[in-house]
């Protein structure tokens, strides 16, 4: 420990520099990754208050409020901005802060690039965002911008493809620069099957990254030139085909919602064993298990597209591909529990939120099975009950994990122990209002209520006023975590140890540091190196 | 274990970087590979319900007079293309083997001349390649005059080795605005 801090000492540059350039340029992994968390924060509210528009939209049938291309417009967005502009970079910021430090290496393996995928990533949402203000307003067709629908957006129509293609380029370098740091920064002892499992599962989410990002920059691109350059990649009346764009878009697309949710499991793998006073059970089977689940992700794609007419070979093919998944994802689930069993368990935020993550995922896996089975699928297919299962497997699972890691490592991060009581309010307040948001979806969708469309008939009205209620309780209660977050910065309810939670640093390197974690760390590696292994 | 090596961990980063920069450039490839692999494989397996797209020879077949199915037309236009179109016959009884043909009227609603292009499509999709087009309007594209009327014929076949399974086959065609294309 003192090793790192006397080697800390001989370095010429020590602090950060100084005023606003030490955002713009700078080049260490920790400002880059508070820069990405902060973003991807402010973005979270940025999606959010367009999910309430949407919410508030749908609270009573009936148009209220927005008209109908305006909504439409607003669950596309919605959707682009939290999946590129709150999820996405949110994990990539804990990447860029944590993963140096689990694997003993001084930063990331290419500075420069770190920088340069953050601010291509600003530039990107900024472009997207700007798309909202154009002639006949932003992009309407859904995030999957399936064509031909899409490519009767209005001018907004290339600044959105071209928003999409340096949100792209940005995670690619994203994903370049943790496979190296990975490959090539690892302290001296830090073995592959040493590395806590967020290292392992953002490693195994950056390949799947640097495999479909190129592709979706494909199919968008397409888009572009069926539009502009009298192609006709998707068009029937050249020759093309619409439904070939949905082939190469969810080929993207499923490893993509994986992208969001394996670094997720990582984190929830590195919380659990810490709050359970155990090693995580099964390390290894968890680590081929994320594995297997990018594997699988890459030939299930079409289990979206159940309904556009494949013969029977197909829909079987792709019904029993997905149901294949269930399996090394229930081998997660069940290393969770298992890290639980017996364990001398307590209940912080963090380990509340890992404890909420497994059970709503659970719910939100189960619906994803009843989808894959293809002949039922044809009820649920763009009906709310899809909506429900996918929010399932990404709030109460992505965002819920995400703030178990904020209150996990705050104390890290900033030195200063978090107001446990208020984060406690804020974790009861999400876990109650999520279901109260989402639960009732599954009852509109069964019912045969469409996605998609700002009215619906009167039956529907008594579970979308539910819905609409627990969307606003939800919304408002996130403020709470940015009060956290400010009061925790400001000195929040006293100095945190430099192991924060007990016996944290049997587990993972970062918590052998001082907190808050020196603005150099690991500048000579570590020589004891902590592993999730019985021995 | 050389990580804090530095000129050594920055060579094996660039290797690994360009590597790393061969798959992403290798995927974008893919992307579009996808789109001729996706034609040769619905041409193969006969998925996609797509009829030949040029005039087949006309071949006899031996007629089954036991065997009837039925055969529907459907015809629509794409988006907003100003046209009038439709099945003078909407629904036949046929035997396979036997040739018939059938007539489309397809109007020109402007006051400009049109071209438009129509796309067939058979469901259900595997019986697409025992439809045998001979003479089809969805060949080449169509010039309407302004408020031009055209009776346009279908003459087809079903290939007798349709599977037994098949009793009824829709036939669908599109009418798409290529006019501005033509300028």
């Amino acid at each position: 420990m003192s090793a790192v801090i006397a080697e800390h000492d001989e370095h010429h540059d020590h602090g950060p520099a100084k005023g606003i350039l030490r955002w713009i340029i700078t080049t260490n992994h920790k400002d880059i990754g508070t820069m990405y968390l902060v973003f991807s924060l402010i973005m979270f509210f940025v999606g959010g208050t367009m999910a309430l528009i949407i919410r508030a939209e749908l609270f009573e049938p009936g148009l209220q409020f927005v008209d109908p291309q305006f909504f439409n417009s607003m669950t596309t967005m919605h959707a682009l901005v939290m999946v590129f502009g709150a999820v996405m970079p949110a994990f990539v910021g804990l990447a860029n802060w944590m993963i140096p430090m689990m694997i003993g290496a001084p930063d990331m393996a290419l500075p420069r690039m770190n920088n340069m995928s953050f601010w291509m990533l600003v530039a990107g949402i900024l472009l997207m965002a700007s798309t909202l203000f154009m002639e006949g307003g932003g992009p309407a067709a859904g995030w999957t911008f399936y064509p031909p629908l899409v490519l009767q957006t209005g001018k907004a129509f290339p600044f959105a493809i071209f928003a999409v293609h340096l949100l792209g380029i940005s995670s690619i370098m994203g994903a370049i620069n943790i496979i190296a740091t990975i490959f090539n920064m690892r302290a001296p002892g830090m073995g592959m099957m040493k590395m806590p499992l967020f290292v392992w599962t953002w490693l195994i989410t950056a390949f799947l990254l640097i495999a479909v990002m190129p592709v979706f920059a494909g199919a968008v691109t397409m888009l572009l030139t069926d539009r502009f350059f009298d192609t006709s990649f998707f068009d029937a009346a050249g020759g093309g085909d619409p439904v070939l764009y949905q082939h190469i878009f969810w080929f993207f697309g499923h490893p993509e919602v994986y992208i969001m949710i394996l670094p997720t499991f990582g984190v929830v793998s590195t919380i659990i064993p810490v709050f359970a006073r155990k090693p995580l059970f099964g390390y290894t089977s968890m680590v081929w298990a994320t594995g297997f689940i990018a594997f699988l992700s890459f030939i299930v794609w079409a289990h979206h597209m159940f309904t556009v007419g494949m013969p029977i070979a197909g829909e079987l093919y792709f019904m029993y591909a997905t149901i294949l998944i269930a399996i090394p994802t229930g081998v997660k689930i069940f290393n969770w529990t298992a890290t639980m069993w017996k364990g001398s368990m307590t209940f912080e935020t963090p380990m509340l939120f890992s404890i909420a993550f497994v059970v709503l995922f659970t719910i939100g896996g189960f619906t994803g099975l009843m989808m894959s089975i293809a002949p039922s699928d044809l009820q649920y297919h763009d009906s709310y009950f899809i909506v429900a299962h996918f929010h399932y497997t990404l709030v109460p699972a992505s965002i819920f994990v995400l703030m178990a890691a904020g209150y996990f490592w705050l104390p890290k991060w900033t030195g200063n122990m978090y107001n446990e009581r208020i984060a406690r309010l804020h974790f009861w307040l999400s876990a109650i209002s999520i279901n109260i948001l989402f639960f009732p979806q599954h009852f509109l969708g069964l019912a045969g209520m469409p996605r998609r469309i700002p009215d619906y008939a009167v039956q529907f009205a008594d579970w979308n006023m539910i819905s609409s209620i627990g969307a606003f309780i939800y919304g408002f209660s996130q403020l709470l975590f940015v009060y956290i977050v400010i009061d925790t910065i400001r000195g929040g309810t006293g100095k945190a140890t430099d192991e924060v939670w007990e016996d944290a640093s049997k587990h993972s390197l970062e918590w052998t540091l001082p907190s808050p974690a020196p603005y150099h760390t690991f500048t000579t590696p570590p020589t004891k190196i902590p592993s999730e292994h019985l021995d | 274990m050389t990580a804090h090596n530095n000129d050594d961990v920055q060579q094996k980063n660039r290797n690994l970087v360009r590597k790393l920069v061969l798959i992403v450039v290798a995927m974008f490839g893919f992307g579009y590979a996808l789109v001729p692999l996706y034609d040769v494989l619905c041409d193969v397996t006969g998925l996609n319900g797509k009829t030949n797209e040029t005039a087949v020879a006309e071949t006899q077949y031996p007629v089954d007079k036991n065997r009837e199915m039925t055969i529907e037309f459907v015809t629509s236009l794409n988006e907003s293309t100003p046209m009038t179109f439709y099945a003078v016959t909407p629904k036949l009884k046929i035997h396979p083997g036997q040739y018939y043909t059938v007539n489309f009227i397809a109007e020109n609603k402007t006051d400009k001349p049109l071209v438009a292009q129509a796309i067939p499509s058979v469901s259900p999709g595997l019986a697409a390649e025992y439809l045998k087009k001979t003479e089809c309007f969805c060949f080449s594209q169509q010039t309407f005059a302004p408020h031009e009327k055209k009776t346009m014929p279908v003459r087809f076949v079903i290939d007798p080795k349709l599977p037994e399974r098949y009793k009824t086959i829709t036939l669908a065609y599109t009418f798409f605005d290529n006019t501005d294309r033509n300028q």
